[in-house]
């Protein structure tokens, strides 16, 4: 098995390249699209109760359809491709981040932000020195939570069209080709890894001022 | 969507009986082999720390790949299925299990020693009870997780509302995709809905057997005696009663 596998990377290489590229390319602007939207909406949410509940009840509602099922779901409206896979995948990786700097800015402590006021910051400065900082390791933690979903569910974008990685695995299931399952299952296994990795890797160092 | 469920209305249930079959014997193997994997993390903070570390990496490898992994091993069918999916509870469950019995109250657990119960018995009636919200929230999130999974089990052959799910994307068939995504997401609504009821009622016989109504003599001495929970518990009732008289 291990040299069908050598051979079909030596055939393959730039195909395999092209894949990777994609699957990173659709999970990272997925993210990133998501924390643009659920980290302002978090902070907002955060200021008052009546807003969370609007905000914060549909995602948990959408949080509950299981990820295929709302890839597949999309197909009747935005047809195969591209822009339902990263519509489906940002709505899969809002959810985390929403509740996250929701409960990352409702618990900084009353004591910090009553003390910073007493110093003589202003509302702004306290913002961008005491709330963000103390809400970022739960911010990060969301966006870690919805960067492992989404690397995952990216697998599945194959399904309906949108290339990836996945595509080696479906093609594998389809052609009962244990070679090229195996590939797929690591490759996207340890992208998912190093994509976790080098995002811990990131928060450590916006995180510096912790372990000052 | 509706006439289709009148003309097949078994190609509509079989998928759902099929699936809440999966999510069961997942749920039942999952929470046996947390339980054991619990003790034993509860023995050592570094054993729980690698523990957690490995589920942890497990957690964070895509559920189609883990399912292609498998294949050469365990075949295509239920078996991979309900390994993977039990694999990926494992992270789950551990996590709230442990942090839950963990964070018990300190003094509660103190006072258990004192009285002479061994490390087991402190666990048993004193941190479980205590660490009930915390174990059933990671019942929940582990059975909303294997219900979602459980869909992407179709692809290896698994069964299940995921087959609804690709037999509609296969023939666009309209109707078969909303079946699917209806009753995936209602099925996971529907049993987060029950566990937490089951969560309620048990939260209820536990605090009226020793706290709440520990004030009303007749009712809770009912319950002193059916409910064979804790000593520390009946002790908390009679502490609870001499208070209230002295009111």
């Amino acid at each position: 098995m291990l040299t069908s596998i050598a051979e079909y990377i030596s055939t393959h290489t730039m195909q395999l390249l092209g894949q990777i590229a994609t699957h990173t390319g659709i999970s990272l602007f997925a993210l990133l699209v998501a924390a643009v939207i659920g980290i302002p909406c978090g902070y907002l949410a955060s200021r008052s109760e009546k807003a969370e509940i609007i905000v914060s009840a549909p995602f948990e509602m959408l949080r509950v359809v299981p990820s295929l099922a709302f890839l597949i779901l999309l197909i009747p409206v935005m047809g195969t491709g591209l822009a339902p896979t990263i519509v489906a995948l940002t709505v899969l990786a809002v959810p985390p981040i929403l509740l996250n700097t929701i409960v990352g800015f409702r618990s900084v402590p009353v004591f910090m932000i009553e003390s910073a006021a007493g110093i003589g910051m202003t509302d702004k400065e306290i913002l961008r020195k005491v709330r963000i900082p103390s809400a970022m390791p739960m911010i990060l933690a969301g966006v870690r939570t919805a960067l492992v979903e989404v690397f995952a569910s990216t697998t599945l974008a194959a399904k309906i069209g949108a290339g990836g990685l996945g595509e080696i695995i479906f093609t594998g299931l389809g052609l009962n080709r244990t070679d090229l399952l195996v590939l797929g299952g690591v490759l996207t296994a340890v992208l998912s890894l190093a994509a976790g990795g080098v995002f811990d890797a990131i928060s450590r160092r916006i995180m510096r001022y912790k372990y000052v | 969507m509706i006439e289709y469920f009148k003309k097949h209305p078994d190609k509509v249930t079989e998928p759902l009986l099929q699936h809440i079959e999966l999510v069961l014997i997942t749920l039942v193997i999952s929470v046996a082999a947390a339980s054991l994997l619990t003790i034993i993390a509860m023995r050592s903070e570094r054993v729980s720390r690698f523990m957690n570390n490995v589920l942890a990496v497990v957690y964070s490898v895509p559920s189609l790949a883990l399912f292609a992994l498998l294949i050469p091993i365990t075949g295509l069918g239920r078996i991979s299925a309900i390994i993977v999916l039990t694999l990926y509870n494992q992270y789950l469950l551990l996590r709230n299990f442990t942090t839950g019995l963990k964070e018990a109250d300190p003094a509660a657990c103190e006072a258990a020693k004192g009285i002479g119960m061994t490390d087991m018995q402190i666990l048993y009636k004193i941190r479980v009870p205590l660490a009930r919200k915390a174990i059933f929230a990671g019942i929940r999130l582990a059975v909303v997780s294997t219900i979602g999974i459980g869909t992407i089990a179709a692809a290896i052959n698994a069964g299940g509302l995921g087959d609804l799910l690709l037999e509609g994307l296969r023939t666009i068939h309209t109707a078969k995709i909303l079946w699917g995504s209806i009753l995936s997401a209602g099925l996971a609504v529907v049993i987060n809905g029950l566990l937490k009821l089951v969560e309620k009622r048990m939260r209820g016989l536990y605090e009226s057997s020793c706290f709440i109504r520990a004030g009303r003599p007749g009712q809770a001495d009912i319950y002193r005696r059916t409910d064979p929970r804790s000593q520390a518990g009946m002790v908390s009732c009679a502490d609870h009663g001499t208070r209230d008289q002295s009111l």
